[in-house]
């Protein structure tokens, strides 16, 4: 309506037209912004939201806060540097007094443990045996009695961390530090300290996935480029049925395939080739066999669309020219496929590196990925601070690489050769 | 045009046939599981071995008959065709606007749109489940929903969009200058044109929901367990063969989708070929 208006204005003088067009203009670009709208409101209700709480979680810390109120507030203008004084052991005691009445002491007690263990038994036993509020100028002295923890420098650093109302410590514990008694910055105990060989872990399945995946896939997406449209297309359907095949059946197959009494073992078996059964699944080799073939056609896809965008006429050039095939692959060919190989690449990293259905049934414990880990705290053990840590790191990491990959795949079709 | 690229030395003959031989490999490690699985639900015994002690359906009637089974079926079908549906109103609103629209932040907003792909599914189902479990969304149809939709809306975001690309505009001018409202060009011109794109896009969107686990997991009830999450907990406790032919169920779907999508793409091609 506005171009039939527009082009019936060409009487008019020229600075009007030029207004009107811009004002046209705005119109369109109200209205594209409009249809874009719903859906930008739908994700920030399904998608940005729930993942801004997560992250939110990670630095929230308010329990201890909660319960224990009167002690944050007398702990506040704590040097750290000695014990705290009476004021400090009589809030806490009357804190302790009322939180357990009001039955948050437990949660206080949980959180508090995480950051030093033992100290759930410090604070339940504590709570236990103070029947009333201790007389004044006694605080002190009455608790350190109940539990000579109280007369620890590190059991009140400990509440005062935690103070809230946020905090660093689950992204601190998420990457194996943990602050000291001085506040200094410095590696988790051992024994707690597990997360980045988790990370590590996670890093090293995914590049191994990630390297088998383009050993494999190079030779089929060159393949498929090199071969004529009526072929090719034929051969597709090797990638393209996996690519649709669910998830789970794939999974489920290939625990079928690998378990001892499984296809695999008992062909090498009949062929004399093994006498007992191999462990082929619930191991490492279970879990890299499986998402490599989940992530494979993520790898050739984008490939192929790369490949099938090189023209022939540059390996004839460098054959004309006196280049040795090798040669010519080698300084021809493949530099060309690079964005397709970076692509490919990256992409298959990233959906390997937040992987978690695939491990989860054929991994052993040993081989579980850090999504293991995240489900397991929200779900079982409910320490979703840590959880939202851990997820943080991993978002943070898939991020930077989409960011990476974003770059690699511009000019390129948006879907990088994805599905379609 | 030969079937093979011209060879002219015999380490060229020699490489072509490695390429062959690798990828012939491959197209068996790609495909040779999802067949493997297909036989043994016909079995009439129940262990997951071959050869078959012999034919029978009575897994499929063990899948059948069994309420559980059934139930997730029909769960996966309607979370599956209702977040389908919104996310095709959702996604397809959005790629007209995205390709009419133009400013800097215009790859800020697309890759917005599209992260729902690339952001780790646990990390969503976390979020989600901390999100909607105040707001009374977790165990209920409506979450799931709402989660499947926002999964899903990307794929319809970028078929609808690549077939917009390729979408003359002066189409929709030519429809104006008509003196078509620009509601009728969009239901008369516009819309059967992008109409494979949007019905691709649908085929994404329904696969990904059928095929989701993680979200599921976390915030599913009793009451809204999926076909997926159905075969998770089979394939966690001990693989039965009804698992199995719960897994030929959910390929023959795959492959319905495969062949509808593939049917779209010649039409689609054969279109652009005419129009060429």
């Amino acid at each position: 309506m506005t171009d039939a208006l527009l082009t019936g204005a060409d009487a008019s003088t020229e600075v009007p037209l030029k207004r009107r067009l811009r004002r046209a203009e705005r119109t369109r670009q109200v209205k594209a912004l409009a249809l874009v709208a719903p859906l930008l409101v739908f994700l920030l209700f399904t998608f940005a939201g729930p993942i801004a709480g997560m992250l939110w979680r990670a630095v929230d810390d308010r329990e201890v806060r909660q319960a224990l109120p009167k002690t944050v507030a007398a702990l506040a203008n704590w040097d750290g540097k000695d014990l705290p004084d009476e004021k400090a052991y009589a809030a806490l005691a009357s804190d302790i007094l009322s939180a357990r009445g009001a039955g948050t002491i437990a949660i206080a007690a949980k959180r508090l443990n995480y950051a030093l263990n033992g100290f759930r038994t410090i604070l339940t036993g504590t709570a236990r045996h103070l029947k009333t509020a201790p007389e004044p100028d006694t605080a002190k002295e009455t608790l350190g009695k109940i539990n000579p923890a109280w007369r620890e420098r590190t059991t009140w650093t400990t509440i005062k961390d935690a103070g809230g109302p946020v905090t660093g410590f689950y992204l601190l514990a998420a990457l194996d530090l943990t602050r000291n008694v001085d506040g200094a910055i410095v590696s988790a105990p051992p024994d707690q300290a597990i997360y980045r060989e988790i990370f590590a872990r996670t890093f090293l399945i995914s590049l191994g996935v990630t390297v088998l995946c383009l050993i494999l896939g190079f030779p089929v997406a060159y393949l498929l480029a090199t071969l004529p449209p009526r072929r090719s297309n034929l051969l597709m359907i090797f990638v393209l049925l996996p690519f649709w095949t669910s998830l789970l059946v794939r999974t489920c197959a290939w625990i079928v395939l690998l378990q001892s009494k499984g296809v695999v073992n008992d062909s090498l078996h009949w062929l004399g080739i093994i006498d007992e059964p191999l462990r082929l699944i619930y191991n490492r080799f279970g879990v890299c066999v499986a998402m490599t073939h989940v992530l494979l056609p993520f790898m050739i896809l984008p490939l192929y669309s790369s490949m099938k965008a090189i023209s022939p006429a540059y390996m004839r050039a460098a054959a004309s020219l006196g280049a040795p095939p090798l040669t010519a692959f080698l300084r021809i060919y493949l530099p060309q496929t690079l964005p397709g190989i970076g692509a490919g690449g990256l992409l298959v990293f990233i959906l390997a590196l937040g992987y978690y259905i695939t491990p989860a049934l054929v991994g052993g414990a040993a081989d579980q990925m850090i999504s293991y880990f995240i489900a397991l705290y929200t779900t079982e053990t409910a320490n979703w601070g840590l959880a939202s840590a851990l997820g943080a790191v991993l978002l943070l990491a898939t991020i930077l690489l989409a960011l990476v990959y974003g770059k690699l795949v511009q000019g390129q079709q948006v879907t990088g050769g994805m599905k379609n | 045009m030969s079937d093979t690229p011209s060879l002219r030395t015999p380490s060229q003959r020699i490489a072509w046939t490695a390429t062959i031989a690798i990828s012939t490999l491959v197209f068996i490690f790609l495909i040779a599981p999802i067949l493997a699985i297909m036989p043994l639900s016909f079995s009439s015994g129940s262990y997951l071995t071959y050869p078959l002690p012999g034919l029978s359906l009575r897994w499929y009637d063990d899948f059948i008959s069994s309420p559980r089974w059934m139930n997730s079926l029909k769960n996966s079908m309607i979370i599956g065709v209702a977040s389908t549906v919104v996310s095709m109103v959702l996604g397809t609103l959005a790629a007209l606007g995205l390709a009419q629209w133009k400013s800097r932040f215009k790859p800020l907003v697309l890759a917005f749109v599209l992260s729902p792909v690339v952001v780790p599914g646990v990390i969503t189902a976390v979020g989600l489940y901390f999100f909607f479990a105040p707001i009374g969304l977790t165990g209920s149809y409506l979450g799931l929903i709402l989660a499947h939709t926002a999964l899903a809306t990307p794929f319809v975001v970028i078929t609808v969009g690549a077939t917009l690309q390729s979408f003359d505009t002066n189409l929709a001018r030519a429809a104006a200058s008509l003196g078509a409202s620009p509601l009728q060009a969009f239901r008369r011109v516009i819309l059967p044109l992008i109409l494979p794109g949007i019905a691709s896009g649908a085929l994404f969107a329904f696969a990904t929901s059928f095929d989701e686990v993680v979200i599921v997991l976390f915030m599913a009830g009793p009451e809204q367990r999926t076909l997926p999450r159905e075969m998770f907990s089979g394939i966690r406790e001990n693989i039965s063969p009804t698992i199995t032919a719960a897994a030929v169920i959910l390929t023959t779907v795959s492959v319905i989708l495969l062949a509808t999508l593939e049917g779209l793409r010649r039409r689609n091609e054969r279109l652009k070929g005419s129009s060429a």
